[in-house]
């Protein structure tokens, strides 16, 4: 370090002169830290608040019994486990952890393959391409609020346009044996657009001379496909699926506009669950309940984030 | 070369089949919105409002106009919050390598993981002892914590593209840091600031959850959760209602036509929705 500094100013240089030339580089620099500091506090304060409480917060409540009076008083007597304890063998427990998977589930298996069947044919230039890829972003910037009301009107019994297509009389939204594949419908249909950006991001990504040289080799369509696109996507794939499972286990906005969760909590999941032991649960309200299980679904979605950045960084290794 | 040019056209039909498929809820939505109560309970539906009425959307203006209003200045609040926070933060940790940049970038990608489940049930707790319910400080705040995240991974990563060399000569000529902030760094970076502002302001708009859980009757009420609360009161008049939707996405259609470069940025940069 102080061979450079001296090499720059030039041979003379005595030994007290860099001592205090190093002296004020290093006060410069502590300053600069100081600096540096004072530029991120306000957001490591907004962090703390803003993501690291309610995190240990709703862990607490998960952990007291937080009664009615307390929505007032604010105090709450520690009880352990016992809302786990309670949550766990809850009748609704099995039905709604059920649920939840195959909303889950189903909804990302679907919306991947619609979406990485768009992206296959964005994948090149034709006449309005551009302006046709832009167009079917629109869902996705839209207000879910929007969206899920539009398909509830939709889903309707007697006068919906989904009965009318199929030709069939399906109480959509009454029926407790298909409200659940409602919702999934509907958040099949939020979660194409975003699937198409990110897959179309990743071919568009794959240099087109070895598609040119494969169909050189004799290569069709399908084969090129399996050979060349799907390998050189994985990441990408890893990524949209992991971000996608995260995603899709929290939603929320769909599921409350069209069902609220029923009827009779059929297509109740584990975040409507907890919003409506929270909020909405009449004599069986209770913010701990709730909290428990928010927790509960926070644990999931935690070890899903962790092992997305741990994909990620291997990525970046890479 | 013809039937080259032939093919490349039955490619824009086939996606333009498929453009229309995906978009059918949209049109519906208009559709609907343009429809007689008398005409909605017909089946089949009618696939054009070949009759149409702006009925609907006098409903609309005349119980949610205010709604809108909300949404508009609670979500522009929310995008100075977000840009207040994260453009200082975006410059600390991408310049000046502040201490804990790493912790703080591995907080933002995983808070972009909690549930808002998880957030709105401590945030009532916590606003119900400092009496922030039902105040819009309290709503802003809220709606902020979708954002700054994404802001900030975005900014930062745009911030380091900026040449050291640039900030370096600015100190020469005597600057100091908040000035090269100031004026440097921040009007480099507007494409940046732009677009996390735009996406703060999507967000806060389509805010649905927070607005539902720390506001209660009437204090403040979004379009999203008049929207909801229109379901509910006006189960016959399906045109106001979907006329309101209309409304609702306004901004989105708006920003799409005249931001899209800023929009496609944002796009691929993040990647991001609740």
């Amino acid at each position: 370090m102080a061979q450079h500094t001296r090499g720059a100013v030039g041979p003379v240089a005595g030994e007290r002169d860099d001592a205090e030339r190093l002296a004020a580089r290093r006060r410069a620099t502590r300053r600069t830290r100081l600096a540096a500091f004072g530029f991120v506090l306000p957001v490591v304060l907004y962090s703390v608040l803003f993501f690291l409480y309610p995190i240990v917060r709703t862990g607490e409540l998960s952990l007291q019994h937080y009664t009615f009076m307390s929505y007032f008083t604010g105090q709450a007597d520690f009880v352990g486990l016992d809302n786990y304890v309670t949550i766990f063998g809850h009748p609704l427990f099995p039905r709604v952890v059920l649920n939840t998977a195959v909303f889950t589930v189903v909804s990302l298996v679907f919306q991947f393959a619609i979406g990485l069947a768009l992206a296959v044919f964005f994948n090149r230039t034709f006449p309005l391409s551009a302006l046709f890829r832009s167009l079917i972003l629109v869902p996705w910037l839209l207000p879910v609020i929007v969206s899920a009301t539009t398909w509830r009107w939709m889903f309707y019994k007697d006068y919906g346009i989904v009965n009318a297509l199929l030709g069939t009389h399906i109480g959509w939204l009454s029926d407790p044996s298909w409200s659940l594949w409602a919702v999934i419908i509907a958040n099949i249909w939020l979660g194409i657009p975003f699937n198409l950006v990110l897959l179309y991001g990743g071919l568009q990504a794959i240099p087109e001379g070895l598609y040119e040289a494969a169909a050189l080799d004799g290569a069709g369509p399908w084969r090129r496909f399996r050979s060349i696109s799907w390998p050189l996507l994985r990441p990408v794939t890893q990524v949209t699926l992991l971000l996608g499972l995260v995603y899709t286990i929290k939603a929320f906005d769909v599921i409350w506009v069209i069902t609220k969760g029923g009827p009779v909590d059929s297509s109740q999941t584990l975040a409507t669950w907890s919003y409506k032991l929270s909020f909405q649960g009449g004599t069986e309200q209770s913010l701990s309940l709730g909290a428990t299980v928010a927790t509960l679904l926070f644990l999931v979605a935690l070890v899903l984030g962790l092992f997305y950045i741990r994909t990620q960084r291997k990525e970046m290794d890479a | 070369m013809r039937p080259r040019t032939g093919r490349r056209w039955l490619t824009t039909a086939v996606g333009l089949v498929l453009c229309a498929g995906l978009l059918f809820p949209l049109y519906w939505m208009v559709n609907v919105s343009l429809t007689k109560p008398s005409d909605l309970v017909r089946t089949p539906p009618l696939l054009l409002p070949l009759d149409p009425t702006l009925d609907g959307y006098r409903l609309a203006l005349q119980q949610n106009l205010g709604a809108l209003g909300t949404s508009l200045w609670i979500s522009l609040a929310t995008v100075v919050l977000v840009l207040v926070i994260a453009l200082p933060a975006a410059y600390g940790m991408s310049k000046l390598r502040a201490p804990g940049t790493g912790a703080l970038m591995f907080t933002f990608l995983l808070a972009q993981m909690v549930p808002s489940v998880v957030v709105v049930t401590a945030l009532f707790a916590l606003y119900k002892q400092l009496g922030l319910l039902n105040t819009p400080f309290g709503l802003v705040l809220a709606d902020s914590t979708a954002s700054v995240p994404f802001a900030i991974i975005l900014l930062q990563a745009f911030m380091r593209t900026i040449p050291d060399e640039l900030l370096e000569a600015a100190r020469i000529d005597g600057a100091g840091r908040l000035r090269t902030f100031g004026s440097i760094v921040v009007p480099l970076s507007r494409n940046a600031v732009v677009t996390a502002g735009l996406f703060a302001f999507l967000f806060a708009w389509g805010d649905f959850l927070n607005a539902q859980t720390l506001t209660s009757g009437n204090s403040i009420t979004p379009i999203t959760l008049a929207l909801f609360r229109f379901v509910g009161a006006e189960s016959t008049n399906w045109n106001a209602v979907m006329a309101s939707a209309v409304l609702a996405s306004i901004p989105a259609t708006v920003l799409l036509v005249f931001a899209q470069r800023y929009v496609a940025a944002g796009v691929t940069a993040g990647a991001v929705k609740d």
